[in-house]
């Protein structure tokens, strides 16, 4: 076997074995509930990838984790487990929320969108350069610092929310301008009528190609990538390691936040207080299964949204936070078992 | 300010500081021993569920109390299994442990009891949560277990042969290998009593509400993980780490309660942000195990 080959093996044992486990425990738990697990099954299959629709949600569901896969990825390349996606998820969505309501009714589609991309892109990169920032700057574990910020970042959003922004009766801002909005696809493609699934779909193979250039090509991401095989010698060669650190949690933060135009643009036409509902932490799973590889967040995240869109179809069946269950198993598994075929690789 | 200074605050703090001090001094073990613990929050979780499902079943608050060991006990033998036996990434697993935990007990509360916000009442050591008076506090037995535990941990981390054997190979496995001491063996017991410990502060989250809520550790396990670096992985110092924690707690709850212009908003994170604050203030000046997260 080529040594290519062997490698490339190698590295999707790992994945592999997540799965397979992951299907195991899948059906344990299956009959421990008292169903049928062929059943179970075909009806998530079926409530998924059996229909347009379903496929639609499954797409629809996808584009968030692509983004906070992206979030925990760029920051993992560098050697940083960024486990606040979830909060810098709702400070980009609320970014999209608020300038999106504030543009003028008159603003050309172009200007109002591309305004609202940027803003959610830049709230969610402040929220995360700053635990990134406080672990370059006094080595303050990114682990804690950021968990502690998803908590600020809610009770901080739930105040703007309730106290200046809602409609009345409501948790929500105003609606978004209309040029803001995003094009849902079942206006295009009939087979995805009522899904949410919109164009910002279309984003996900840009940003994608764009982290993977910047990682594989740049001088920046080389830099980066030196961090996180060795902060100390890559210190030594000259890297300035602090600034990469902000910049790597920056760029995961920013990634997270652009789940705001999936939801607040795409979706809803406005922020809501609470919606996030675990997208930041299934990131970790997506980031980790995908070995924090850009291109593979994509089947990563594909896997997870049939798993998140099927436990609906399931929940008459069996309980649905057993989908929870599994994309934790996964999480786990790949995590133990990528870093023994990862030490494989450096041969000892 | 008086609200600050009275008895009822005093206890206040000290029933919210019970957790905490049992996760941080669990902490302690794993991570003396080399271990990172990111998975104090799922062992936490993990043991209010054992509480109650065990005082569930046996009516006994008891049994419940060897459940909800036995439930920190499982997350740290994932941990252990994961980080000492395959040398896997510490944090990665850790964290997921701490979302298998949430899921698996999101997934048990909806089989058992049907629902997904909270268990059904259960027995616990007081006869109701209603007592909340210094002679309740003091009679309390895992009350009494935590100022136990935090009396022995010192003694036992730095005065007996089991804690200097773990303290080596946390700083030095190689040296400690050389001298014939099993490193995977010291670390496993450090991180199984970790998870006895967190173990015990979930029974007590549990017990003292008579019910498992969904998600109930709510950052505890992340804020004790704090307190033990701000404590410099010392149990009395991160024991007194807790005690400024749960002073933050204790004084949103008090202002919460008497309705003061704050936005409630700001209260309720006014114990991540002393976290945080402290956290970033005291790096600099804590120094950890020299081989912490090294395989050896």
């Amino acid at each position: 076997m080529s040594p290519k080959l062997a490698s490339l093996l190698d590295r999707l044992i790992a994945p592999a074995l997540a799965l397979a486990l992951a299907m195991a425990i899948g059906h344990v738990l299956i009959l421990v509930a008292g169903a049928s697990p062929p059943e179970v099954f075909g009806a998530l299959l079926a409530g998924t990838w059996g229909n347009g629709y379903g496929i639609a949600q499954v797409l629809f569901k996808a584009t968030p984790l692509v983004f906070t896969g992206l979030a925990v990825a760029i920051p993992y390349r560098a050697g940083l487990f960024n486990i606040g996606a979830e909060g810098q998820v709702v400070a980009g969505a609320l970014a999209a929320g608020f300038v999106g309501s504030h543009l003028p009714t008159a603003a050309p589609a172009l200007v109002a969108v591309t305004t609202c991309v940027i803003a959610a892109f830049m709230a969610g990169a402040l929220w995360g350069a700053l635990p990134g920032w406080l672990r370059g700057r006094f080595g303050a574990h990114e682990v804690i610092t950021s968990i502690m910020l998803n908590f600020i970042a809610m009770a901080l959003a739930n105040w703007v929310v309730a106290d200046f922004l809602a409609q009345p009766q409501t948790l929500h801002t105003a609606a978004i301008v209309d040029g803001a909005r995003l094009t849902r696809l079942g206006s295009w493609l009939p087979a995805f009528r009522g899904s949410a699934v919109n164009t910002a779909l279309f984003l996900v193979p840009v940003v994608v190609a764009g982290t993977a250039w910047l990682l594989n090509r740049t001088a920046t991401g080389h830099q980066l990538r030196s961090v996180g095989l060795g902060a100390r010698v890559a210190e030594a060669s000259g890297v300035p390691v602090a600034r990469v650190q902000t910049l790597a949690m920056a760029l995961g933060g920013g990634m997270a936040g652009m789940v705001g135009v999936n939801f607040v643009q795409g979706y809803k036409g406005y922020f809501e207080d609470g919606f996030s509902g675990g997208v930041g932490f299934m990131g970790i799973a997506v980031a980790m299964l995908a070995r924090a590889e850009p291109w593979l967040l994509i089947p990563a995240a594909l896997l997870f949204a049939t798993l998140s869109q099927g436990g609906l179809a399931i929940n008459a069946l069996v309980p649905k936070e057993i989908v929870d269950v599994l994309v934790a198993v996964v999480l786990v598994v790949a995590a133990a078992a990528g870093a023994r075929s990862a030490r494989r690789e450096e041969g000892s | 300010m008086s609200a600050f200074l009275s008895g009822v605050f005093l206890l206040q703090l000290l029933r919210i500081a019970v957790p905490y001090v049992l996760a941080a001094l669990g902490g302690t073990f794993s991570e003396r021993g080399g271990v990172i613990n990111i998975a104090l929050e799922g062992m936490l979780l993990a043991g209010a569920f054992g509480y109650v499902l065990a005082a569930h079943a046996s009516g006994s608050a008891w049994v419940g109390l060897l459940g909800g060991v036995l439930g920190g006990e499982v997350v740290a033998i994932g941990l252990a299994a994961a980080v000492v036996r395959l040398r896997a990434d510490a944090i990665v697993v850790g964290v997921g442990l701490n979302l298998l935990a949430l899921a698996v007990t999101r997934f048990l509360l909806k089989l058992v009891w049907d629902s997904s916000s909270n268990s059904d009442r259960v027995p616990a050591f007081d006869a109701d949560n209603s007592a909340v008076g210094l002679v309740a506090l003091v009679t309390n037995p895992v009350f009494l277990l935590t100022v136990t535990l935090l009396a022995l941990s010192p003694v036992l981390l730095n005065r007996t042969r089991f804690g200097l054997r773990l303290r080596a190979c946390g700083e030095h496995p190689e040296a400690a290998t050389s001298v014939g001491i099993s490193v995977t063996t010291y670390r496993t017991a450090g991180v199984l009593l970790s998870g006895m410990f967190a173990g015990l502060g979930g029974v007590w989250l549990a017990a003292s509400q008579h019910q498992f809520t969904d998600g109930m550790s709510a950052g505890r396990g992340y804020i004790a993980l704090a307190a033990m670096i701000t404590g410099r992985w010392s149990p009395l110092g991160a024991a007194a780490a807790c005690l400024l924690f749960a002073t933050a707690e204790a004084v949103q709850m008090t202002l919460q309660g008497q309705g003061t212009g704050i936005p409630t908003q700001f209260l309720q994170m006014l114990p991540h942000v002393v976290t945080l604050v402290t956290l970033v203030g005291f790096i600099g000046r804590s120094r950890a195990p020299r081989a912490l997260g090294k395989a050896r």
